[in-house]
Parts: C-alpha cells; structure tokens; sequence
C-alpha cells in the first residue's frame, strides 16, 4: 500500500446518504479474482443518468468524495474500495461510515474522513467551484474558502495510512503471542481445534438439516 | 474483589483477546472463519504473492454459493454441467483451486451439503456458540443466532485471517434490542427484525454489536434466530447475538461438525456461563413489544423503509429529516410508487423464496403452507430456492417440492440466486418483486429492479395473490 498524507483537488460534492456498497459497485462486477480494473463499474446505476455528478466534466478524476450518513453500508464486498481506488478516489469525507467499509477503505489506502453533517454541507457548496485538502499531519480538511475542519481517526490506522504498513506483516511479527494463546486453547476450549474434517462428515450428514 | 457483570459480547471477546494494545485496540483470535467463491481470489493471490501460507486451514471451510446458477449441476447420467458465464467458472474454479493448494476444506458445487455459506455452517455444527466466526460476506452476522460473536470482513480481512488466524479489531459499543411479548397470528421472525431496522435504522447500530433478548427470541427457534441475526448489518450492526440456552445446546448436539464426548460436555458447560449477568450494562437499549409487530415489509430502497401489510406508501413530505425526504423521493420514483397507495394494492410479477435471511426448513415449511392448494397467480414467476442441499432434500422428503411445483413455483438448485443478481437469477428491469431476501437497494436484484422484503410466509401469499398481501387474510380461510 502506498502512504498517503495529503489528499488535494476537485471533490465530487455528492452529499447523499445511505450509499451502500451494491451502488458503488454492482455484483455483476464481482466475477473478477482481481483488485485492479473495477472503476470502470463504479457508481454505474448512478452515471446511467444523464447529468449525474461521476461524468460531470468539472469533477472529472476528483481524488475527493463528499458523501451523507453510512456510506459504504451493505455488503462487505472490499470491491467497494478497489473501484474507489480504480477511479482515483483518495478520500471520502461523510458524517459516518459503514464499519465494514471504513476497515476496506483504510487497507486500501483511502481515507474515510469523520465530520459533522454541518461541514458536509458546507463542503459540498464550496465543492462546486473549490478545490479541497485532506491532510493527515494536521488532521483538517480545509478549502479553497479558508474553510478548516478538524477530525480525528485511529491513531494505529493514521499511521499505517501514513507509512504504507503491511498489516499482515505487522500480525505475523505478533507469532509468540499467537502460538502461546493456541497453546491455552488446546487446554480451555479443545473442541475449537478438534472440528471434524469435511471429508469425514459428507456421507453421514446426509438428510439432517 | 467482586467482579463487575459482563455482557455476553464482552464474554466473549475476553476469552479471543490475544494481545492488548494501549489504545484498547486488541488482537483477537478467529476460531471459525469461512470462505466462498467471490471474497477470497484476491486474499489467496495476496498469500502467494507474499510467499505466506494459511496458519490455520483446518479452522476454515470453503464453499461456492454466490455465482453458482440454480438450475441442476449435473445431467441426467451424473455428468457435470458446464457453467454458461466464463467469469463465473472462473471464480468458482479459483475456489477449488485455492482451496486444495493451500488444504482448506472445500464442499463441492456438487455435494449434497453444499449451500448457502450461511446456511452450511450451523447446519454440518461448523459454527459453535462462544466462537469467533468470520466470513468475507456481511451477514456473516447471521450465525451470531448461536451465540458465535460472527461478523462479516472485507477480502484484506480474509488474507490476514488465513496468514494469521487473527484479527486487529477495536471493541465495540454494546446494544440489547429486547422485545417482549408473544408474537401474533401471522408475524413471523423476519418481521420482527424488519419491525427492529424501522425503528433503529438503517445505520442505528453503526459501531455497535447488538444482543437480541426478550420473550420473543426466547421462545424462537434457531433458524428465527438465524433470520433476526442474518439482518442486524441491514441495522449497521455488524455482528448481533442471541445469549446460548437450552434451544441453541439442542440443535448444535450431534451436527456432524460439533464436538462429542468429553469435548462436548466441557463445551455445553461453558456455553452456559455466556449469556450476560445480571445486571450487566449495555451503551445502548432499545425496547419493543411483539404486540407492535405485524407482517411487515419494505416500501423503499432502504431496510429501515419498512411498513405494515396493512400500512400505505408514506408521503416524502411525512419526514422531518430533510435528507430523509429526499431519498424518499427518489425511492419512490424508482420503485414506481405513490404515496397513500394501500400497500395490499400493489402488484408484483417475481417471488423469490430462499436467500441466507429465509431459505431454512422452516423457511420453506411456511411459504408451503400458505401455497398448499393454490396457484401461482398469472403474470407471476415465483421461484422456491433450499439453502442448502440437504435443506432441499429435507423439503423433498416432507413433500414440500410437490406442494410448491404443483402449485406452480420453481423448485431450484441451492444458492444465492436472486438476492444479489450475480447468477443468472434476476429480476428484469422495472418488474417488482416480493423477495424473502435482505437487500431492498437500487438494483440489487439486477438494474431497475424494485425489491419488496417479505416473510417466507407473506413471499407465497403474494406469489398466489398476485400483489402484497396480508398472509393473515389466506391463513384465516383454512
């Protein structure tokens, strides 16, 4: 993943709520066993009307997204982030986020961005003609306008925005810790590591449902 | 010193945290994880490209569901069918693949207990109470019906389970949902939940993990429980639980996948001591009467557009949220509705039975119930889809299939099918559809599609009536 401290350009002043991750990226789109190639789908029952905000010309690439209340809700499919990613979108400034979203986005480089919906408004009016700024060194988001808003995000998660960090191989330095638990599992709860293998039950699980 | 009572979600954190970080933020181990065909290529590509191996495989199951086509797998002879999409039989050729490189238990597309990953592991007993369960699909949060803290991931999640067996997680805020009381004739555990995301909605457990109490989830089954849990995400809950009792201890005993013996007694003794103290605290609670609930349904493209069968389409202009209004407007415009419409007068030309929300024994028992003896309306294509293989063959040895097929409705292969138009099962573009599934947004059952969620029970009254109908109106007659 590569780190990322400031986020800087055209925002698409969207503003709507609830935009759940079926929207953002449909399933028929989801056949793919890759992670790259998927903005071609994004938003796509979205720019299937004409004069929606993805084709305006004045928006065109914007690294910024403006949205409403629970962006990113439904399904946890990380395709979300990837057709993000694909079309060039760096942050995405909401009131709240689906939890299952916010953790993609984060693993994928995109900033999810916390403010009250009184600065969604006002962002999504200077939007229209201003360009926008997210900065992670100084936790704000400011326009064009002098318009400056601070939030606050994980620290663990700022810093892996920041540094690029590989998680996985962040977990897996964790492996004396891991490896002491599984040995407590074995004595306080056996029945977790001792599941019957499929190919033992195919036969004599049949007609029980 | 006396202990302070626990919820059982922080029971169960408790006994998974491997490592605590200064922030609170803790290492927590995964004891279940399962795995289907579109979440994971990318999970395993990311394992290989990093020269890393699966900690774990025998804590993980795999099994296709999403992609698979509904209609027969094999011909006559026991020959395999080919699948007519090549990015589909891609995918699900990825999942055999991977699954035997890395030695992950993999259930066939062809296997009598293939199914709907959702459905698949509390019925083969993968899923236990007490465990951590996690699954590359958001209503992973359905197995929390157990007493499992279960909750769907995103495809990065599912590489650092498999490389690690572990997640990175925050603990998250607490939310009892009771509802108290009994049910009345007709209602249904979908319309419980679907009556519990109109009131908190469709973001109301944002950051939360909800536990479901109350008389009413006492006294339900499993699979209702299965179906409240299946939908707390369409709440913006990732995860929701109901406290393991005597119910939850008898359906687990003797799944083939569940532990025996001494295994299992020390197992059912810890079970017990899960479910929440007295007087344990929750951030949040949110109280309802069954008394409230009736069959209900959705209007929008929004889970928390919910309605009674009884109700009308609602007037944009009746919410106060400014927002709210205009996402009313457009939903109705897309769903091609008018306000004050009596719900009961609006037509539907689809009716799909299954998904992981509704597609159990019971499930299929109360839809056949109510399309015991009637017909499929004209102008309606109705299709029942088992969850699983052996759900569909428990239905054929009950006779089910024939009350369905004579009564005209499809009686399919399991799958997904038409919840998430990633098959070949879809509703055509402006044509309305009284679905037993979860997802009632733009398009979900393919472009243009207007959704209605529904009760397995109120799915068939409207696939025999021809429009929404109140279920209570068919079962009075009989």
């Amino acid at each position: 993943m590569n780190p990322v401290t400031i986020v800087s350009g055209t925002a698409y002043p969207w503003g709507a709520k609830n935009i759940d991750t079926d929207v953002i990226i449909p399933a028929h789109w989801l056949k793919t066993i890759s992670r790259t190639g998927l903005g071609r789908g994004a938003f796509e029952t979205v720019r299937a009307a004409p004069g929606n905000i993805f084709d305006d010309p004045r928006y065109a690439g914007a690294p910024i997204l403006i949205a409403g209340d629970n962006f990113g809700c439904g399904s946890s499919r990380e395709h979300a982030a990837w057709a993000l990613v694909d079309m060039g979108v760096r942050a995405v400034i909401a009131p709240s986020f689906s939890d299952i979203f916010s953790g993609n986005a984060f693993k994928n480089g995109i900033i999810p961005v916390v403010l009250p919906q009184e600065a969604i408004d006002r962002l999504v009016d200077a939007a229209a003609d201003a360009p926008v700024t997210v900065d992670l060194e100084t936790m704000t988001v400011t326009t064009g306008y002098q318009d400056r808003f601070p939030f606050t995000l994980d620290p663990f998660r700022r810093r892996c925005l920041m540094e690029g960090l590989d998680e996985i191989g962040l977990t897996l330095a964790q492996d004396t810790a891991i490896s002491k638990f599984e040995g407590e599992l074995a004595e306080h709860r056996p029945w977790i590591e001792e599941r019957r293998g499929y190919e033992g039950i195919a036969v004599q699980s049949a007609g029980r449902t | 010193m006396a202990s302070r009572p626990l919820t059982l979600y922080e029971k169960i954190w408790a006994a998974h945290v491997v490592e605590r970080r200064d922030d609170g933020t803790c290492l927590i181990y995964i004891d279940r994880h399962l795995v289907h065909e579109v979440t994971s290529p990318q999970a395993f590509e990311g394992l290989r490209a990093a020269g890393r191996r699966v900690r774990r495989p025998e804590l993980t199951l795999a099994v296709p569901d999403h992609n698979l086509p509904t209609t027969p797998r094999v011909d006559a002879t026991g020959r395999l069918l080919p699948i007519a999409d090549p990015e589909s039989a891609q995918q699900l050729d990825a999942l055999r693949r991977n699954t035997a490189e890395f030695g992950i238990d993999y259930i066939d597309a062809t296997a009598a207990e293939q199914g709907i990953v959702h459905v698949v592991g509390p019925e083969l007993g993968f899923t236990l109470p007490g465990t951590t369960l996690v699954c590359g699909d958001s209503h992973t949060s359905a197995h929390g019906a157990l007493g499992a803290l279960a909750f769907g991931i995103g495809t990065s999640e599912v590489e650092h389970v498999l490389a690690t067996q572990t997640l990175l997680l925050q603990p998250s805020r607490t939310m009892e949902i009771r509802v108290d009381g009994t049910l009345g004739y007709g209602v249904s555990p979908k319309d419980v939940i679907l009556a519990i995301i109109g009131r908190i909605g469709a973001a109301g457990g944002t950051g939360y993990v909800v536990e479901y109490t109350g008389e009413v989830l006492r006294a339900m089954s499993i699979e209702g429980r299965l179906t409240v849990a299946n939908m707390s995400i369409e709440g913006g809950a990732r995860a929701g639980l109901v406290a393991p009792d005597q119910t939850t201890i008898d359906y687990v005993r003797g799944r083939p996948m569940a532990p025996t013996g001494e295994a299992w007694a020390k197992a059912e003794a810890w079970w017990r001591t899960l479910p929440s103290d007295p007087g344990a605290v929750y951030d949040r609670s949110v109280l309802l009467h069954a008394s409230d609930i009736a069959p209900s349904l959705t209007w929008g493209t929004s889970p928390e557009d919910v309605v009674p069968i009884t109700g009308h389409v609602p007037d944009p202009d009746s919410f106060a949220d400014p927002a709210k209004r205009a996402a009313a407007r457009k939903s109705l415009d897309y769903m091609g509705l008018t306000p004050g419409t009596a719900m009961q007068d609006v037509g539907v030309q689809h009716v799909f039975i299954g998904s992981c929300t509704n597609s159990r024994i019971e499930d299929l028992r109360a839809a056949a119930a109510v399309a015991n003896g009637r017909k499929v309306a004209d102008g309606v294509r109705a299709m029942v889809v088992p969850g699983s293989g052996l759900v569909k063959r428990q239905a054929e040895a009950e006779g089910l299939d024939r009350v369905f097929t004579g009564a005209g409705f499809e009686w399919r292969e399991p799958g997904c099918s038409m919840c998430l138009a990633m098959n070949p099962d879809k509703v055509p573009p402006g044509e309305r559809c009284a679905s037993t599934s979860n997802r009632n947004f733009v398009g979900r059952q393919g472009p243009g599609a207007r959704t209605h969620l529904v009760s397995p029970a109120m799915a068939a009254a409207a696939a025999v009536t021809g429009r929404l109908a109140d279920v209570r109106e068919l079962m009075g007659d009989r």
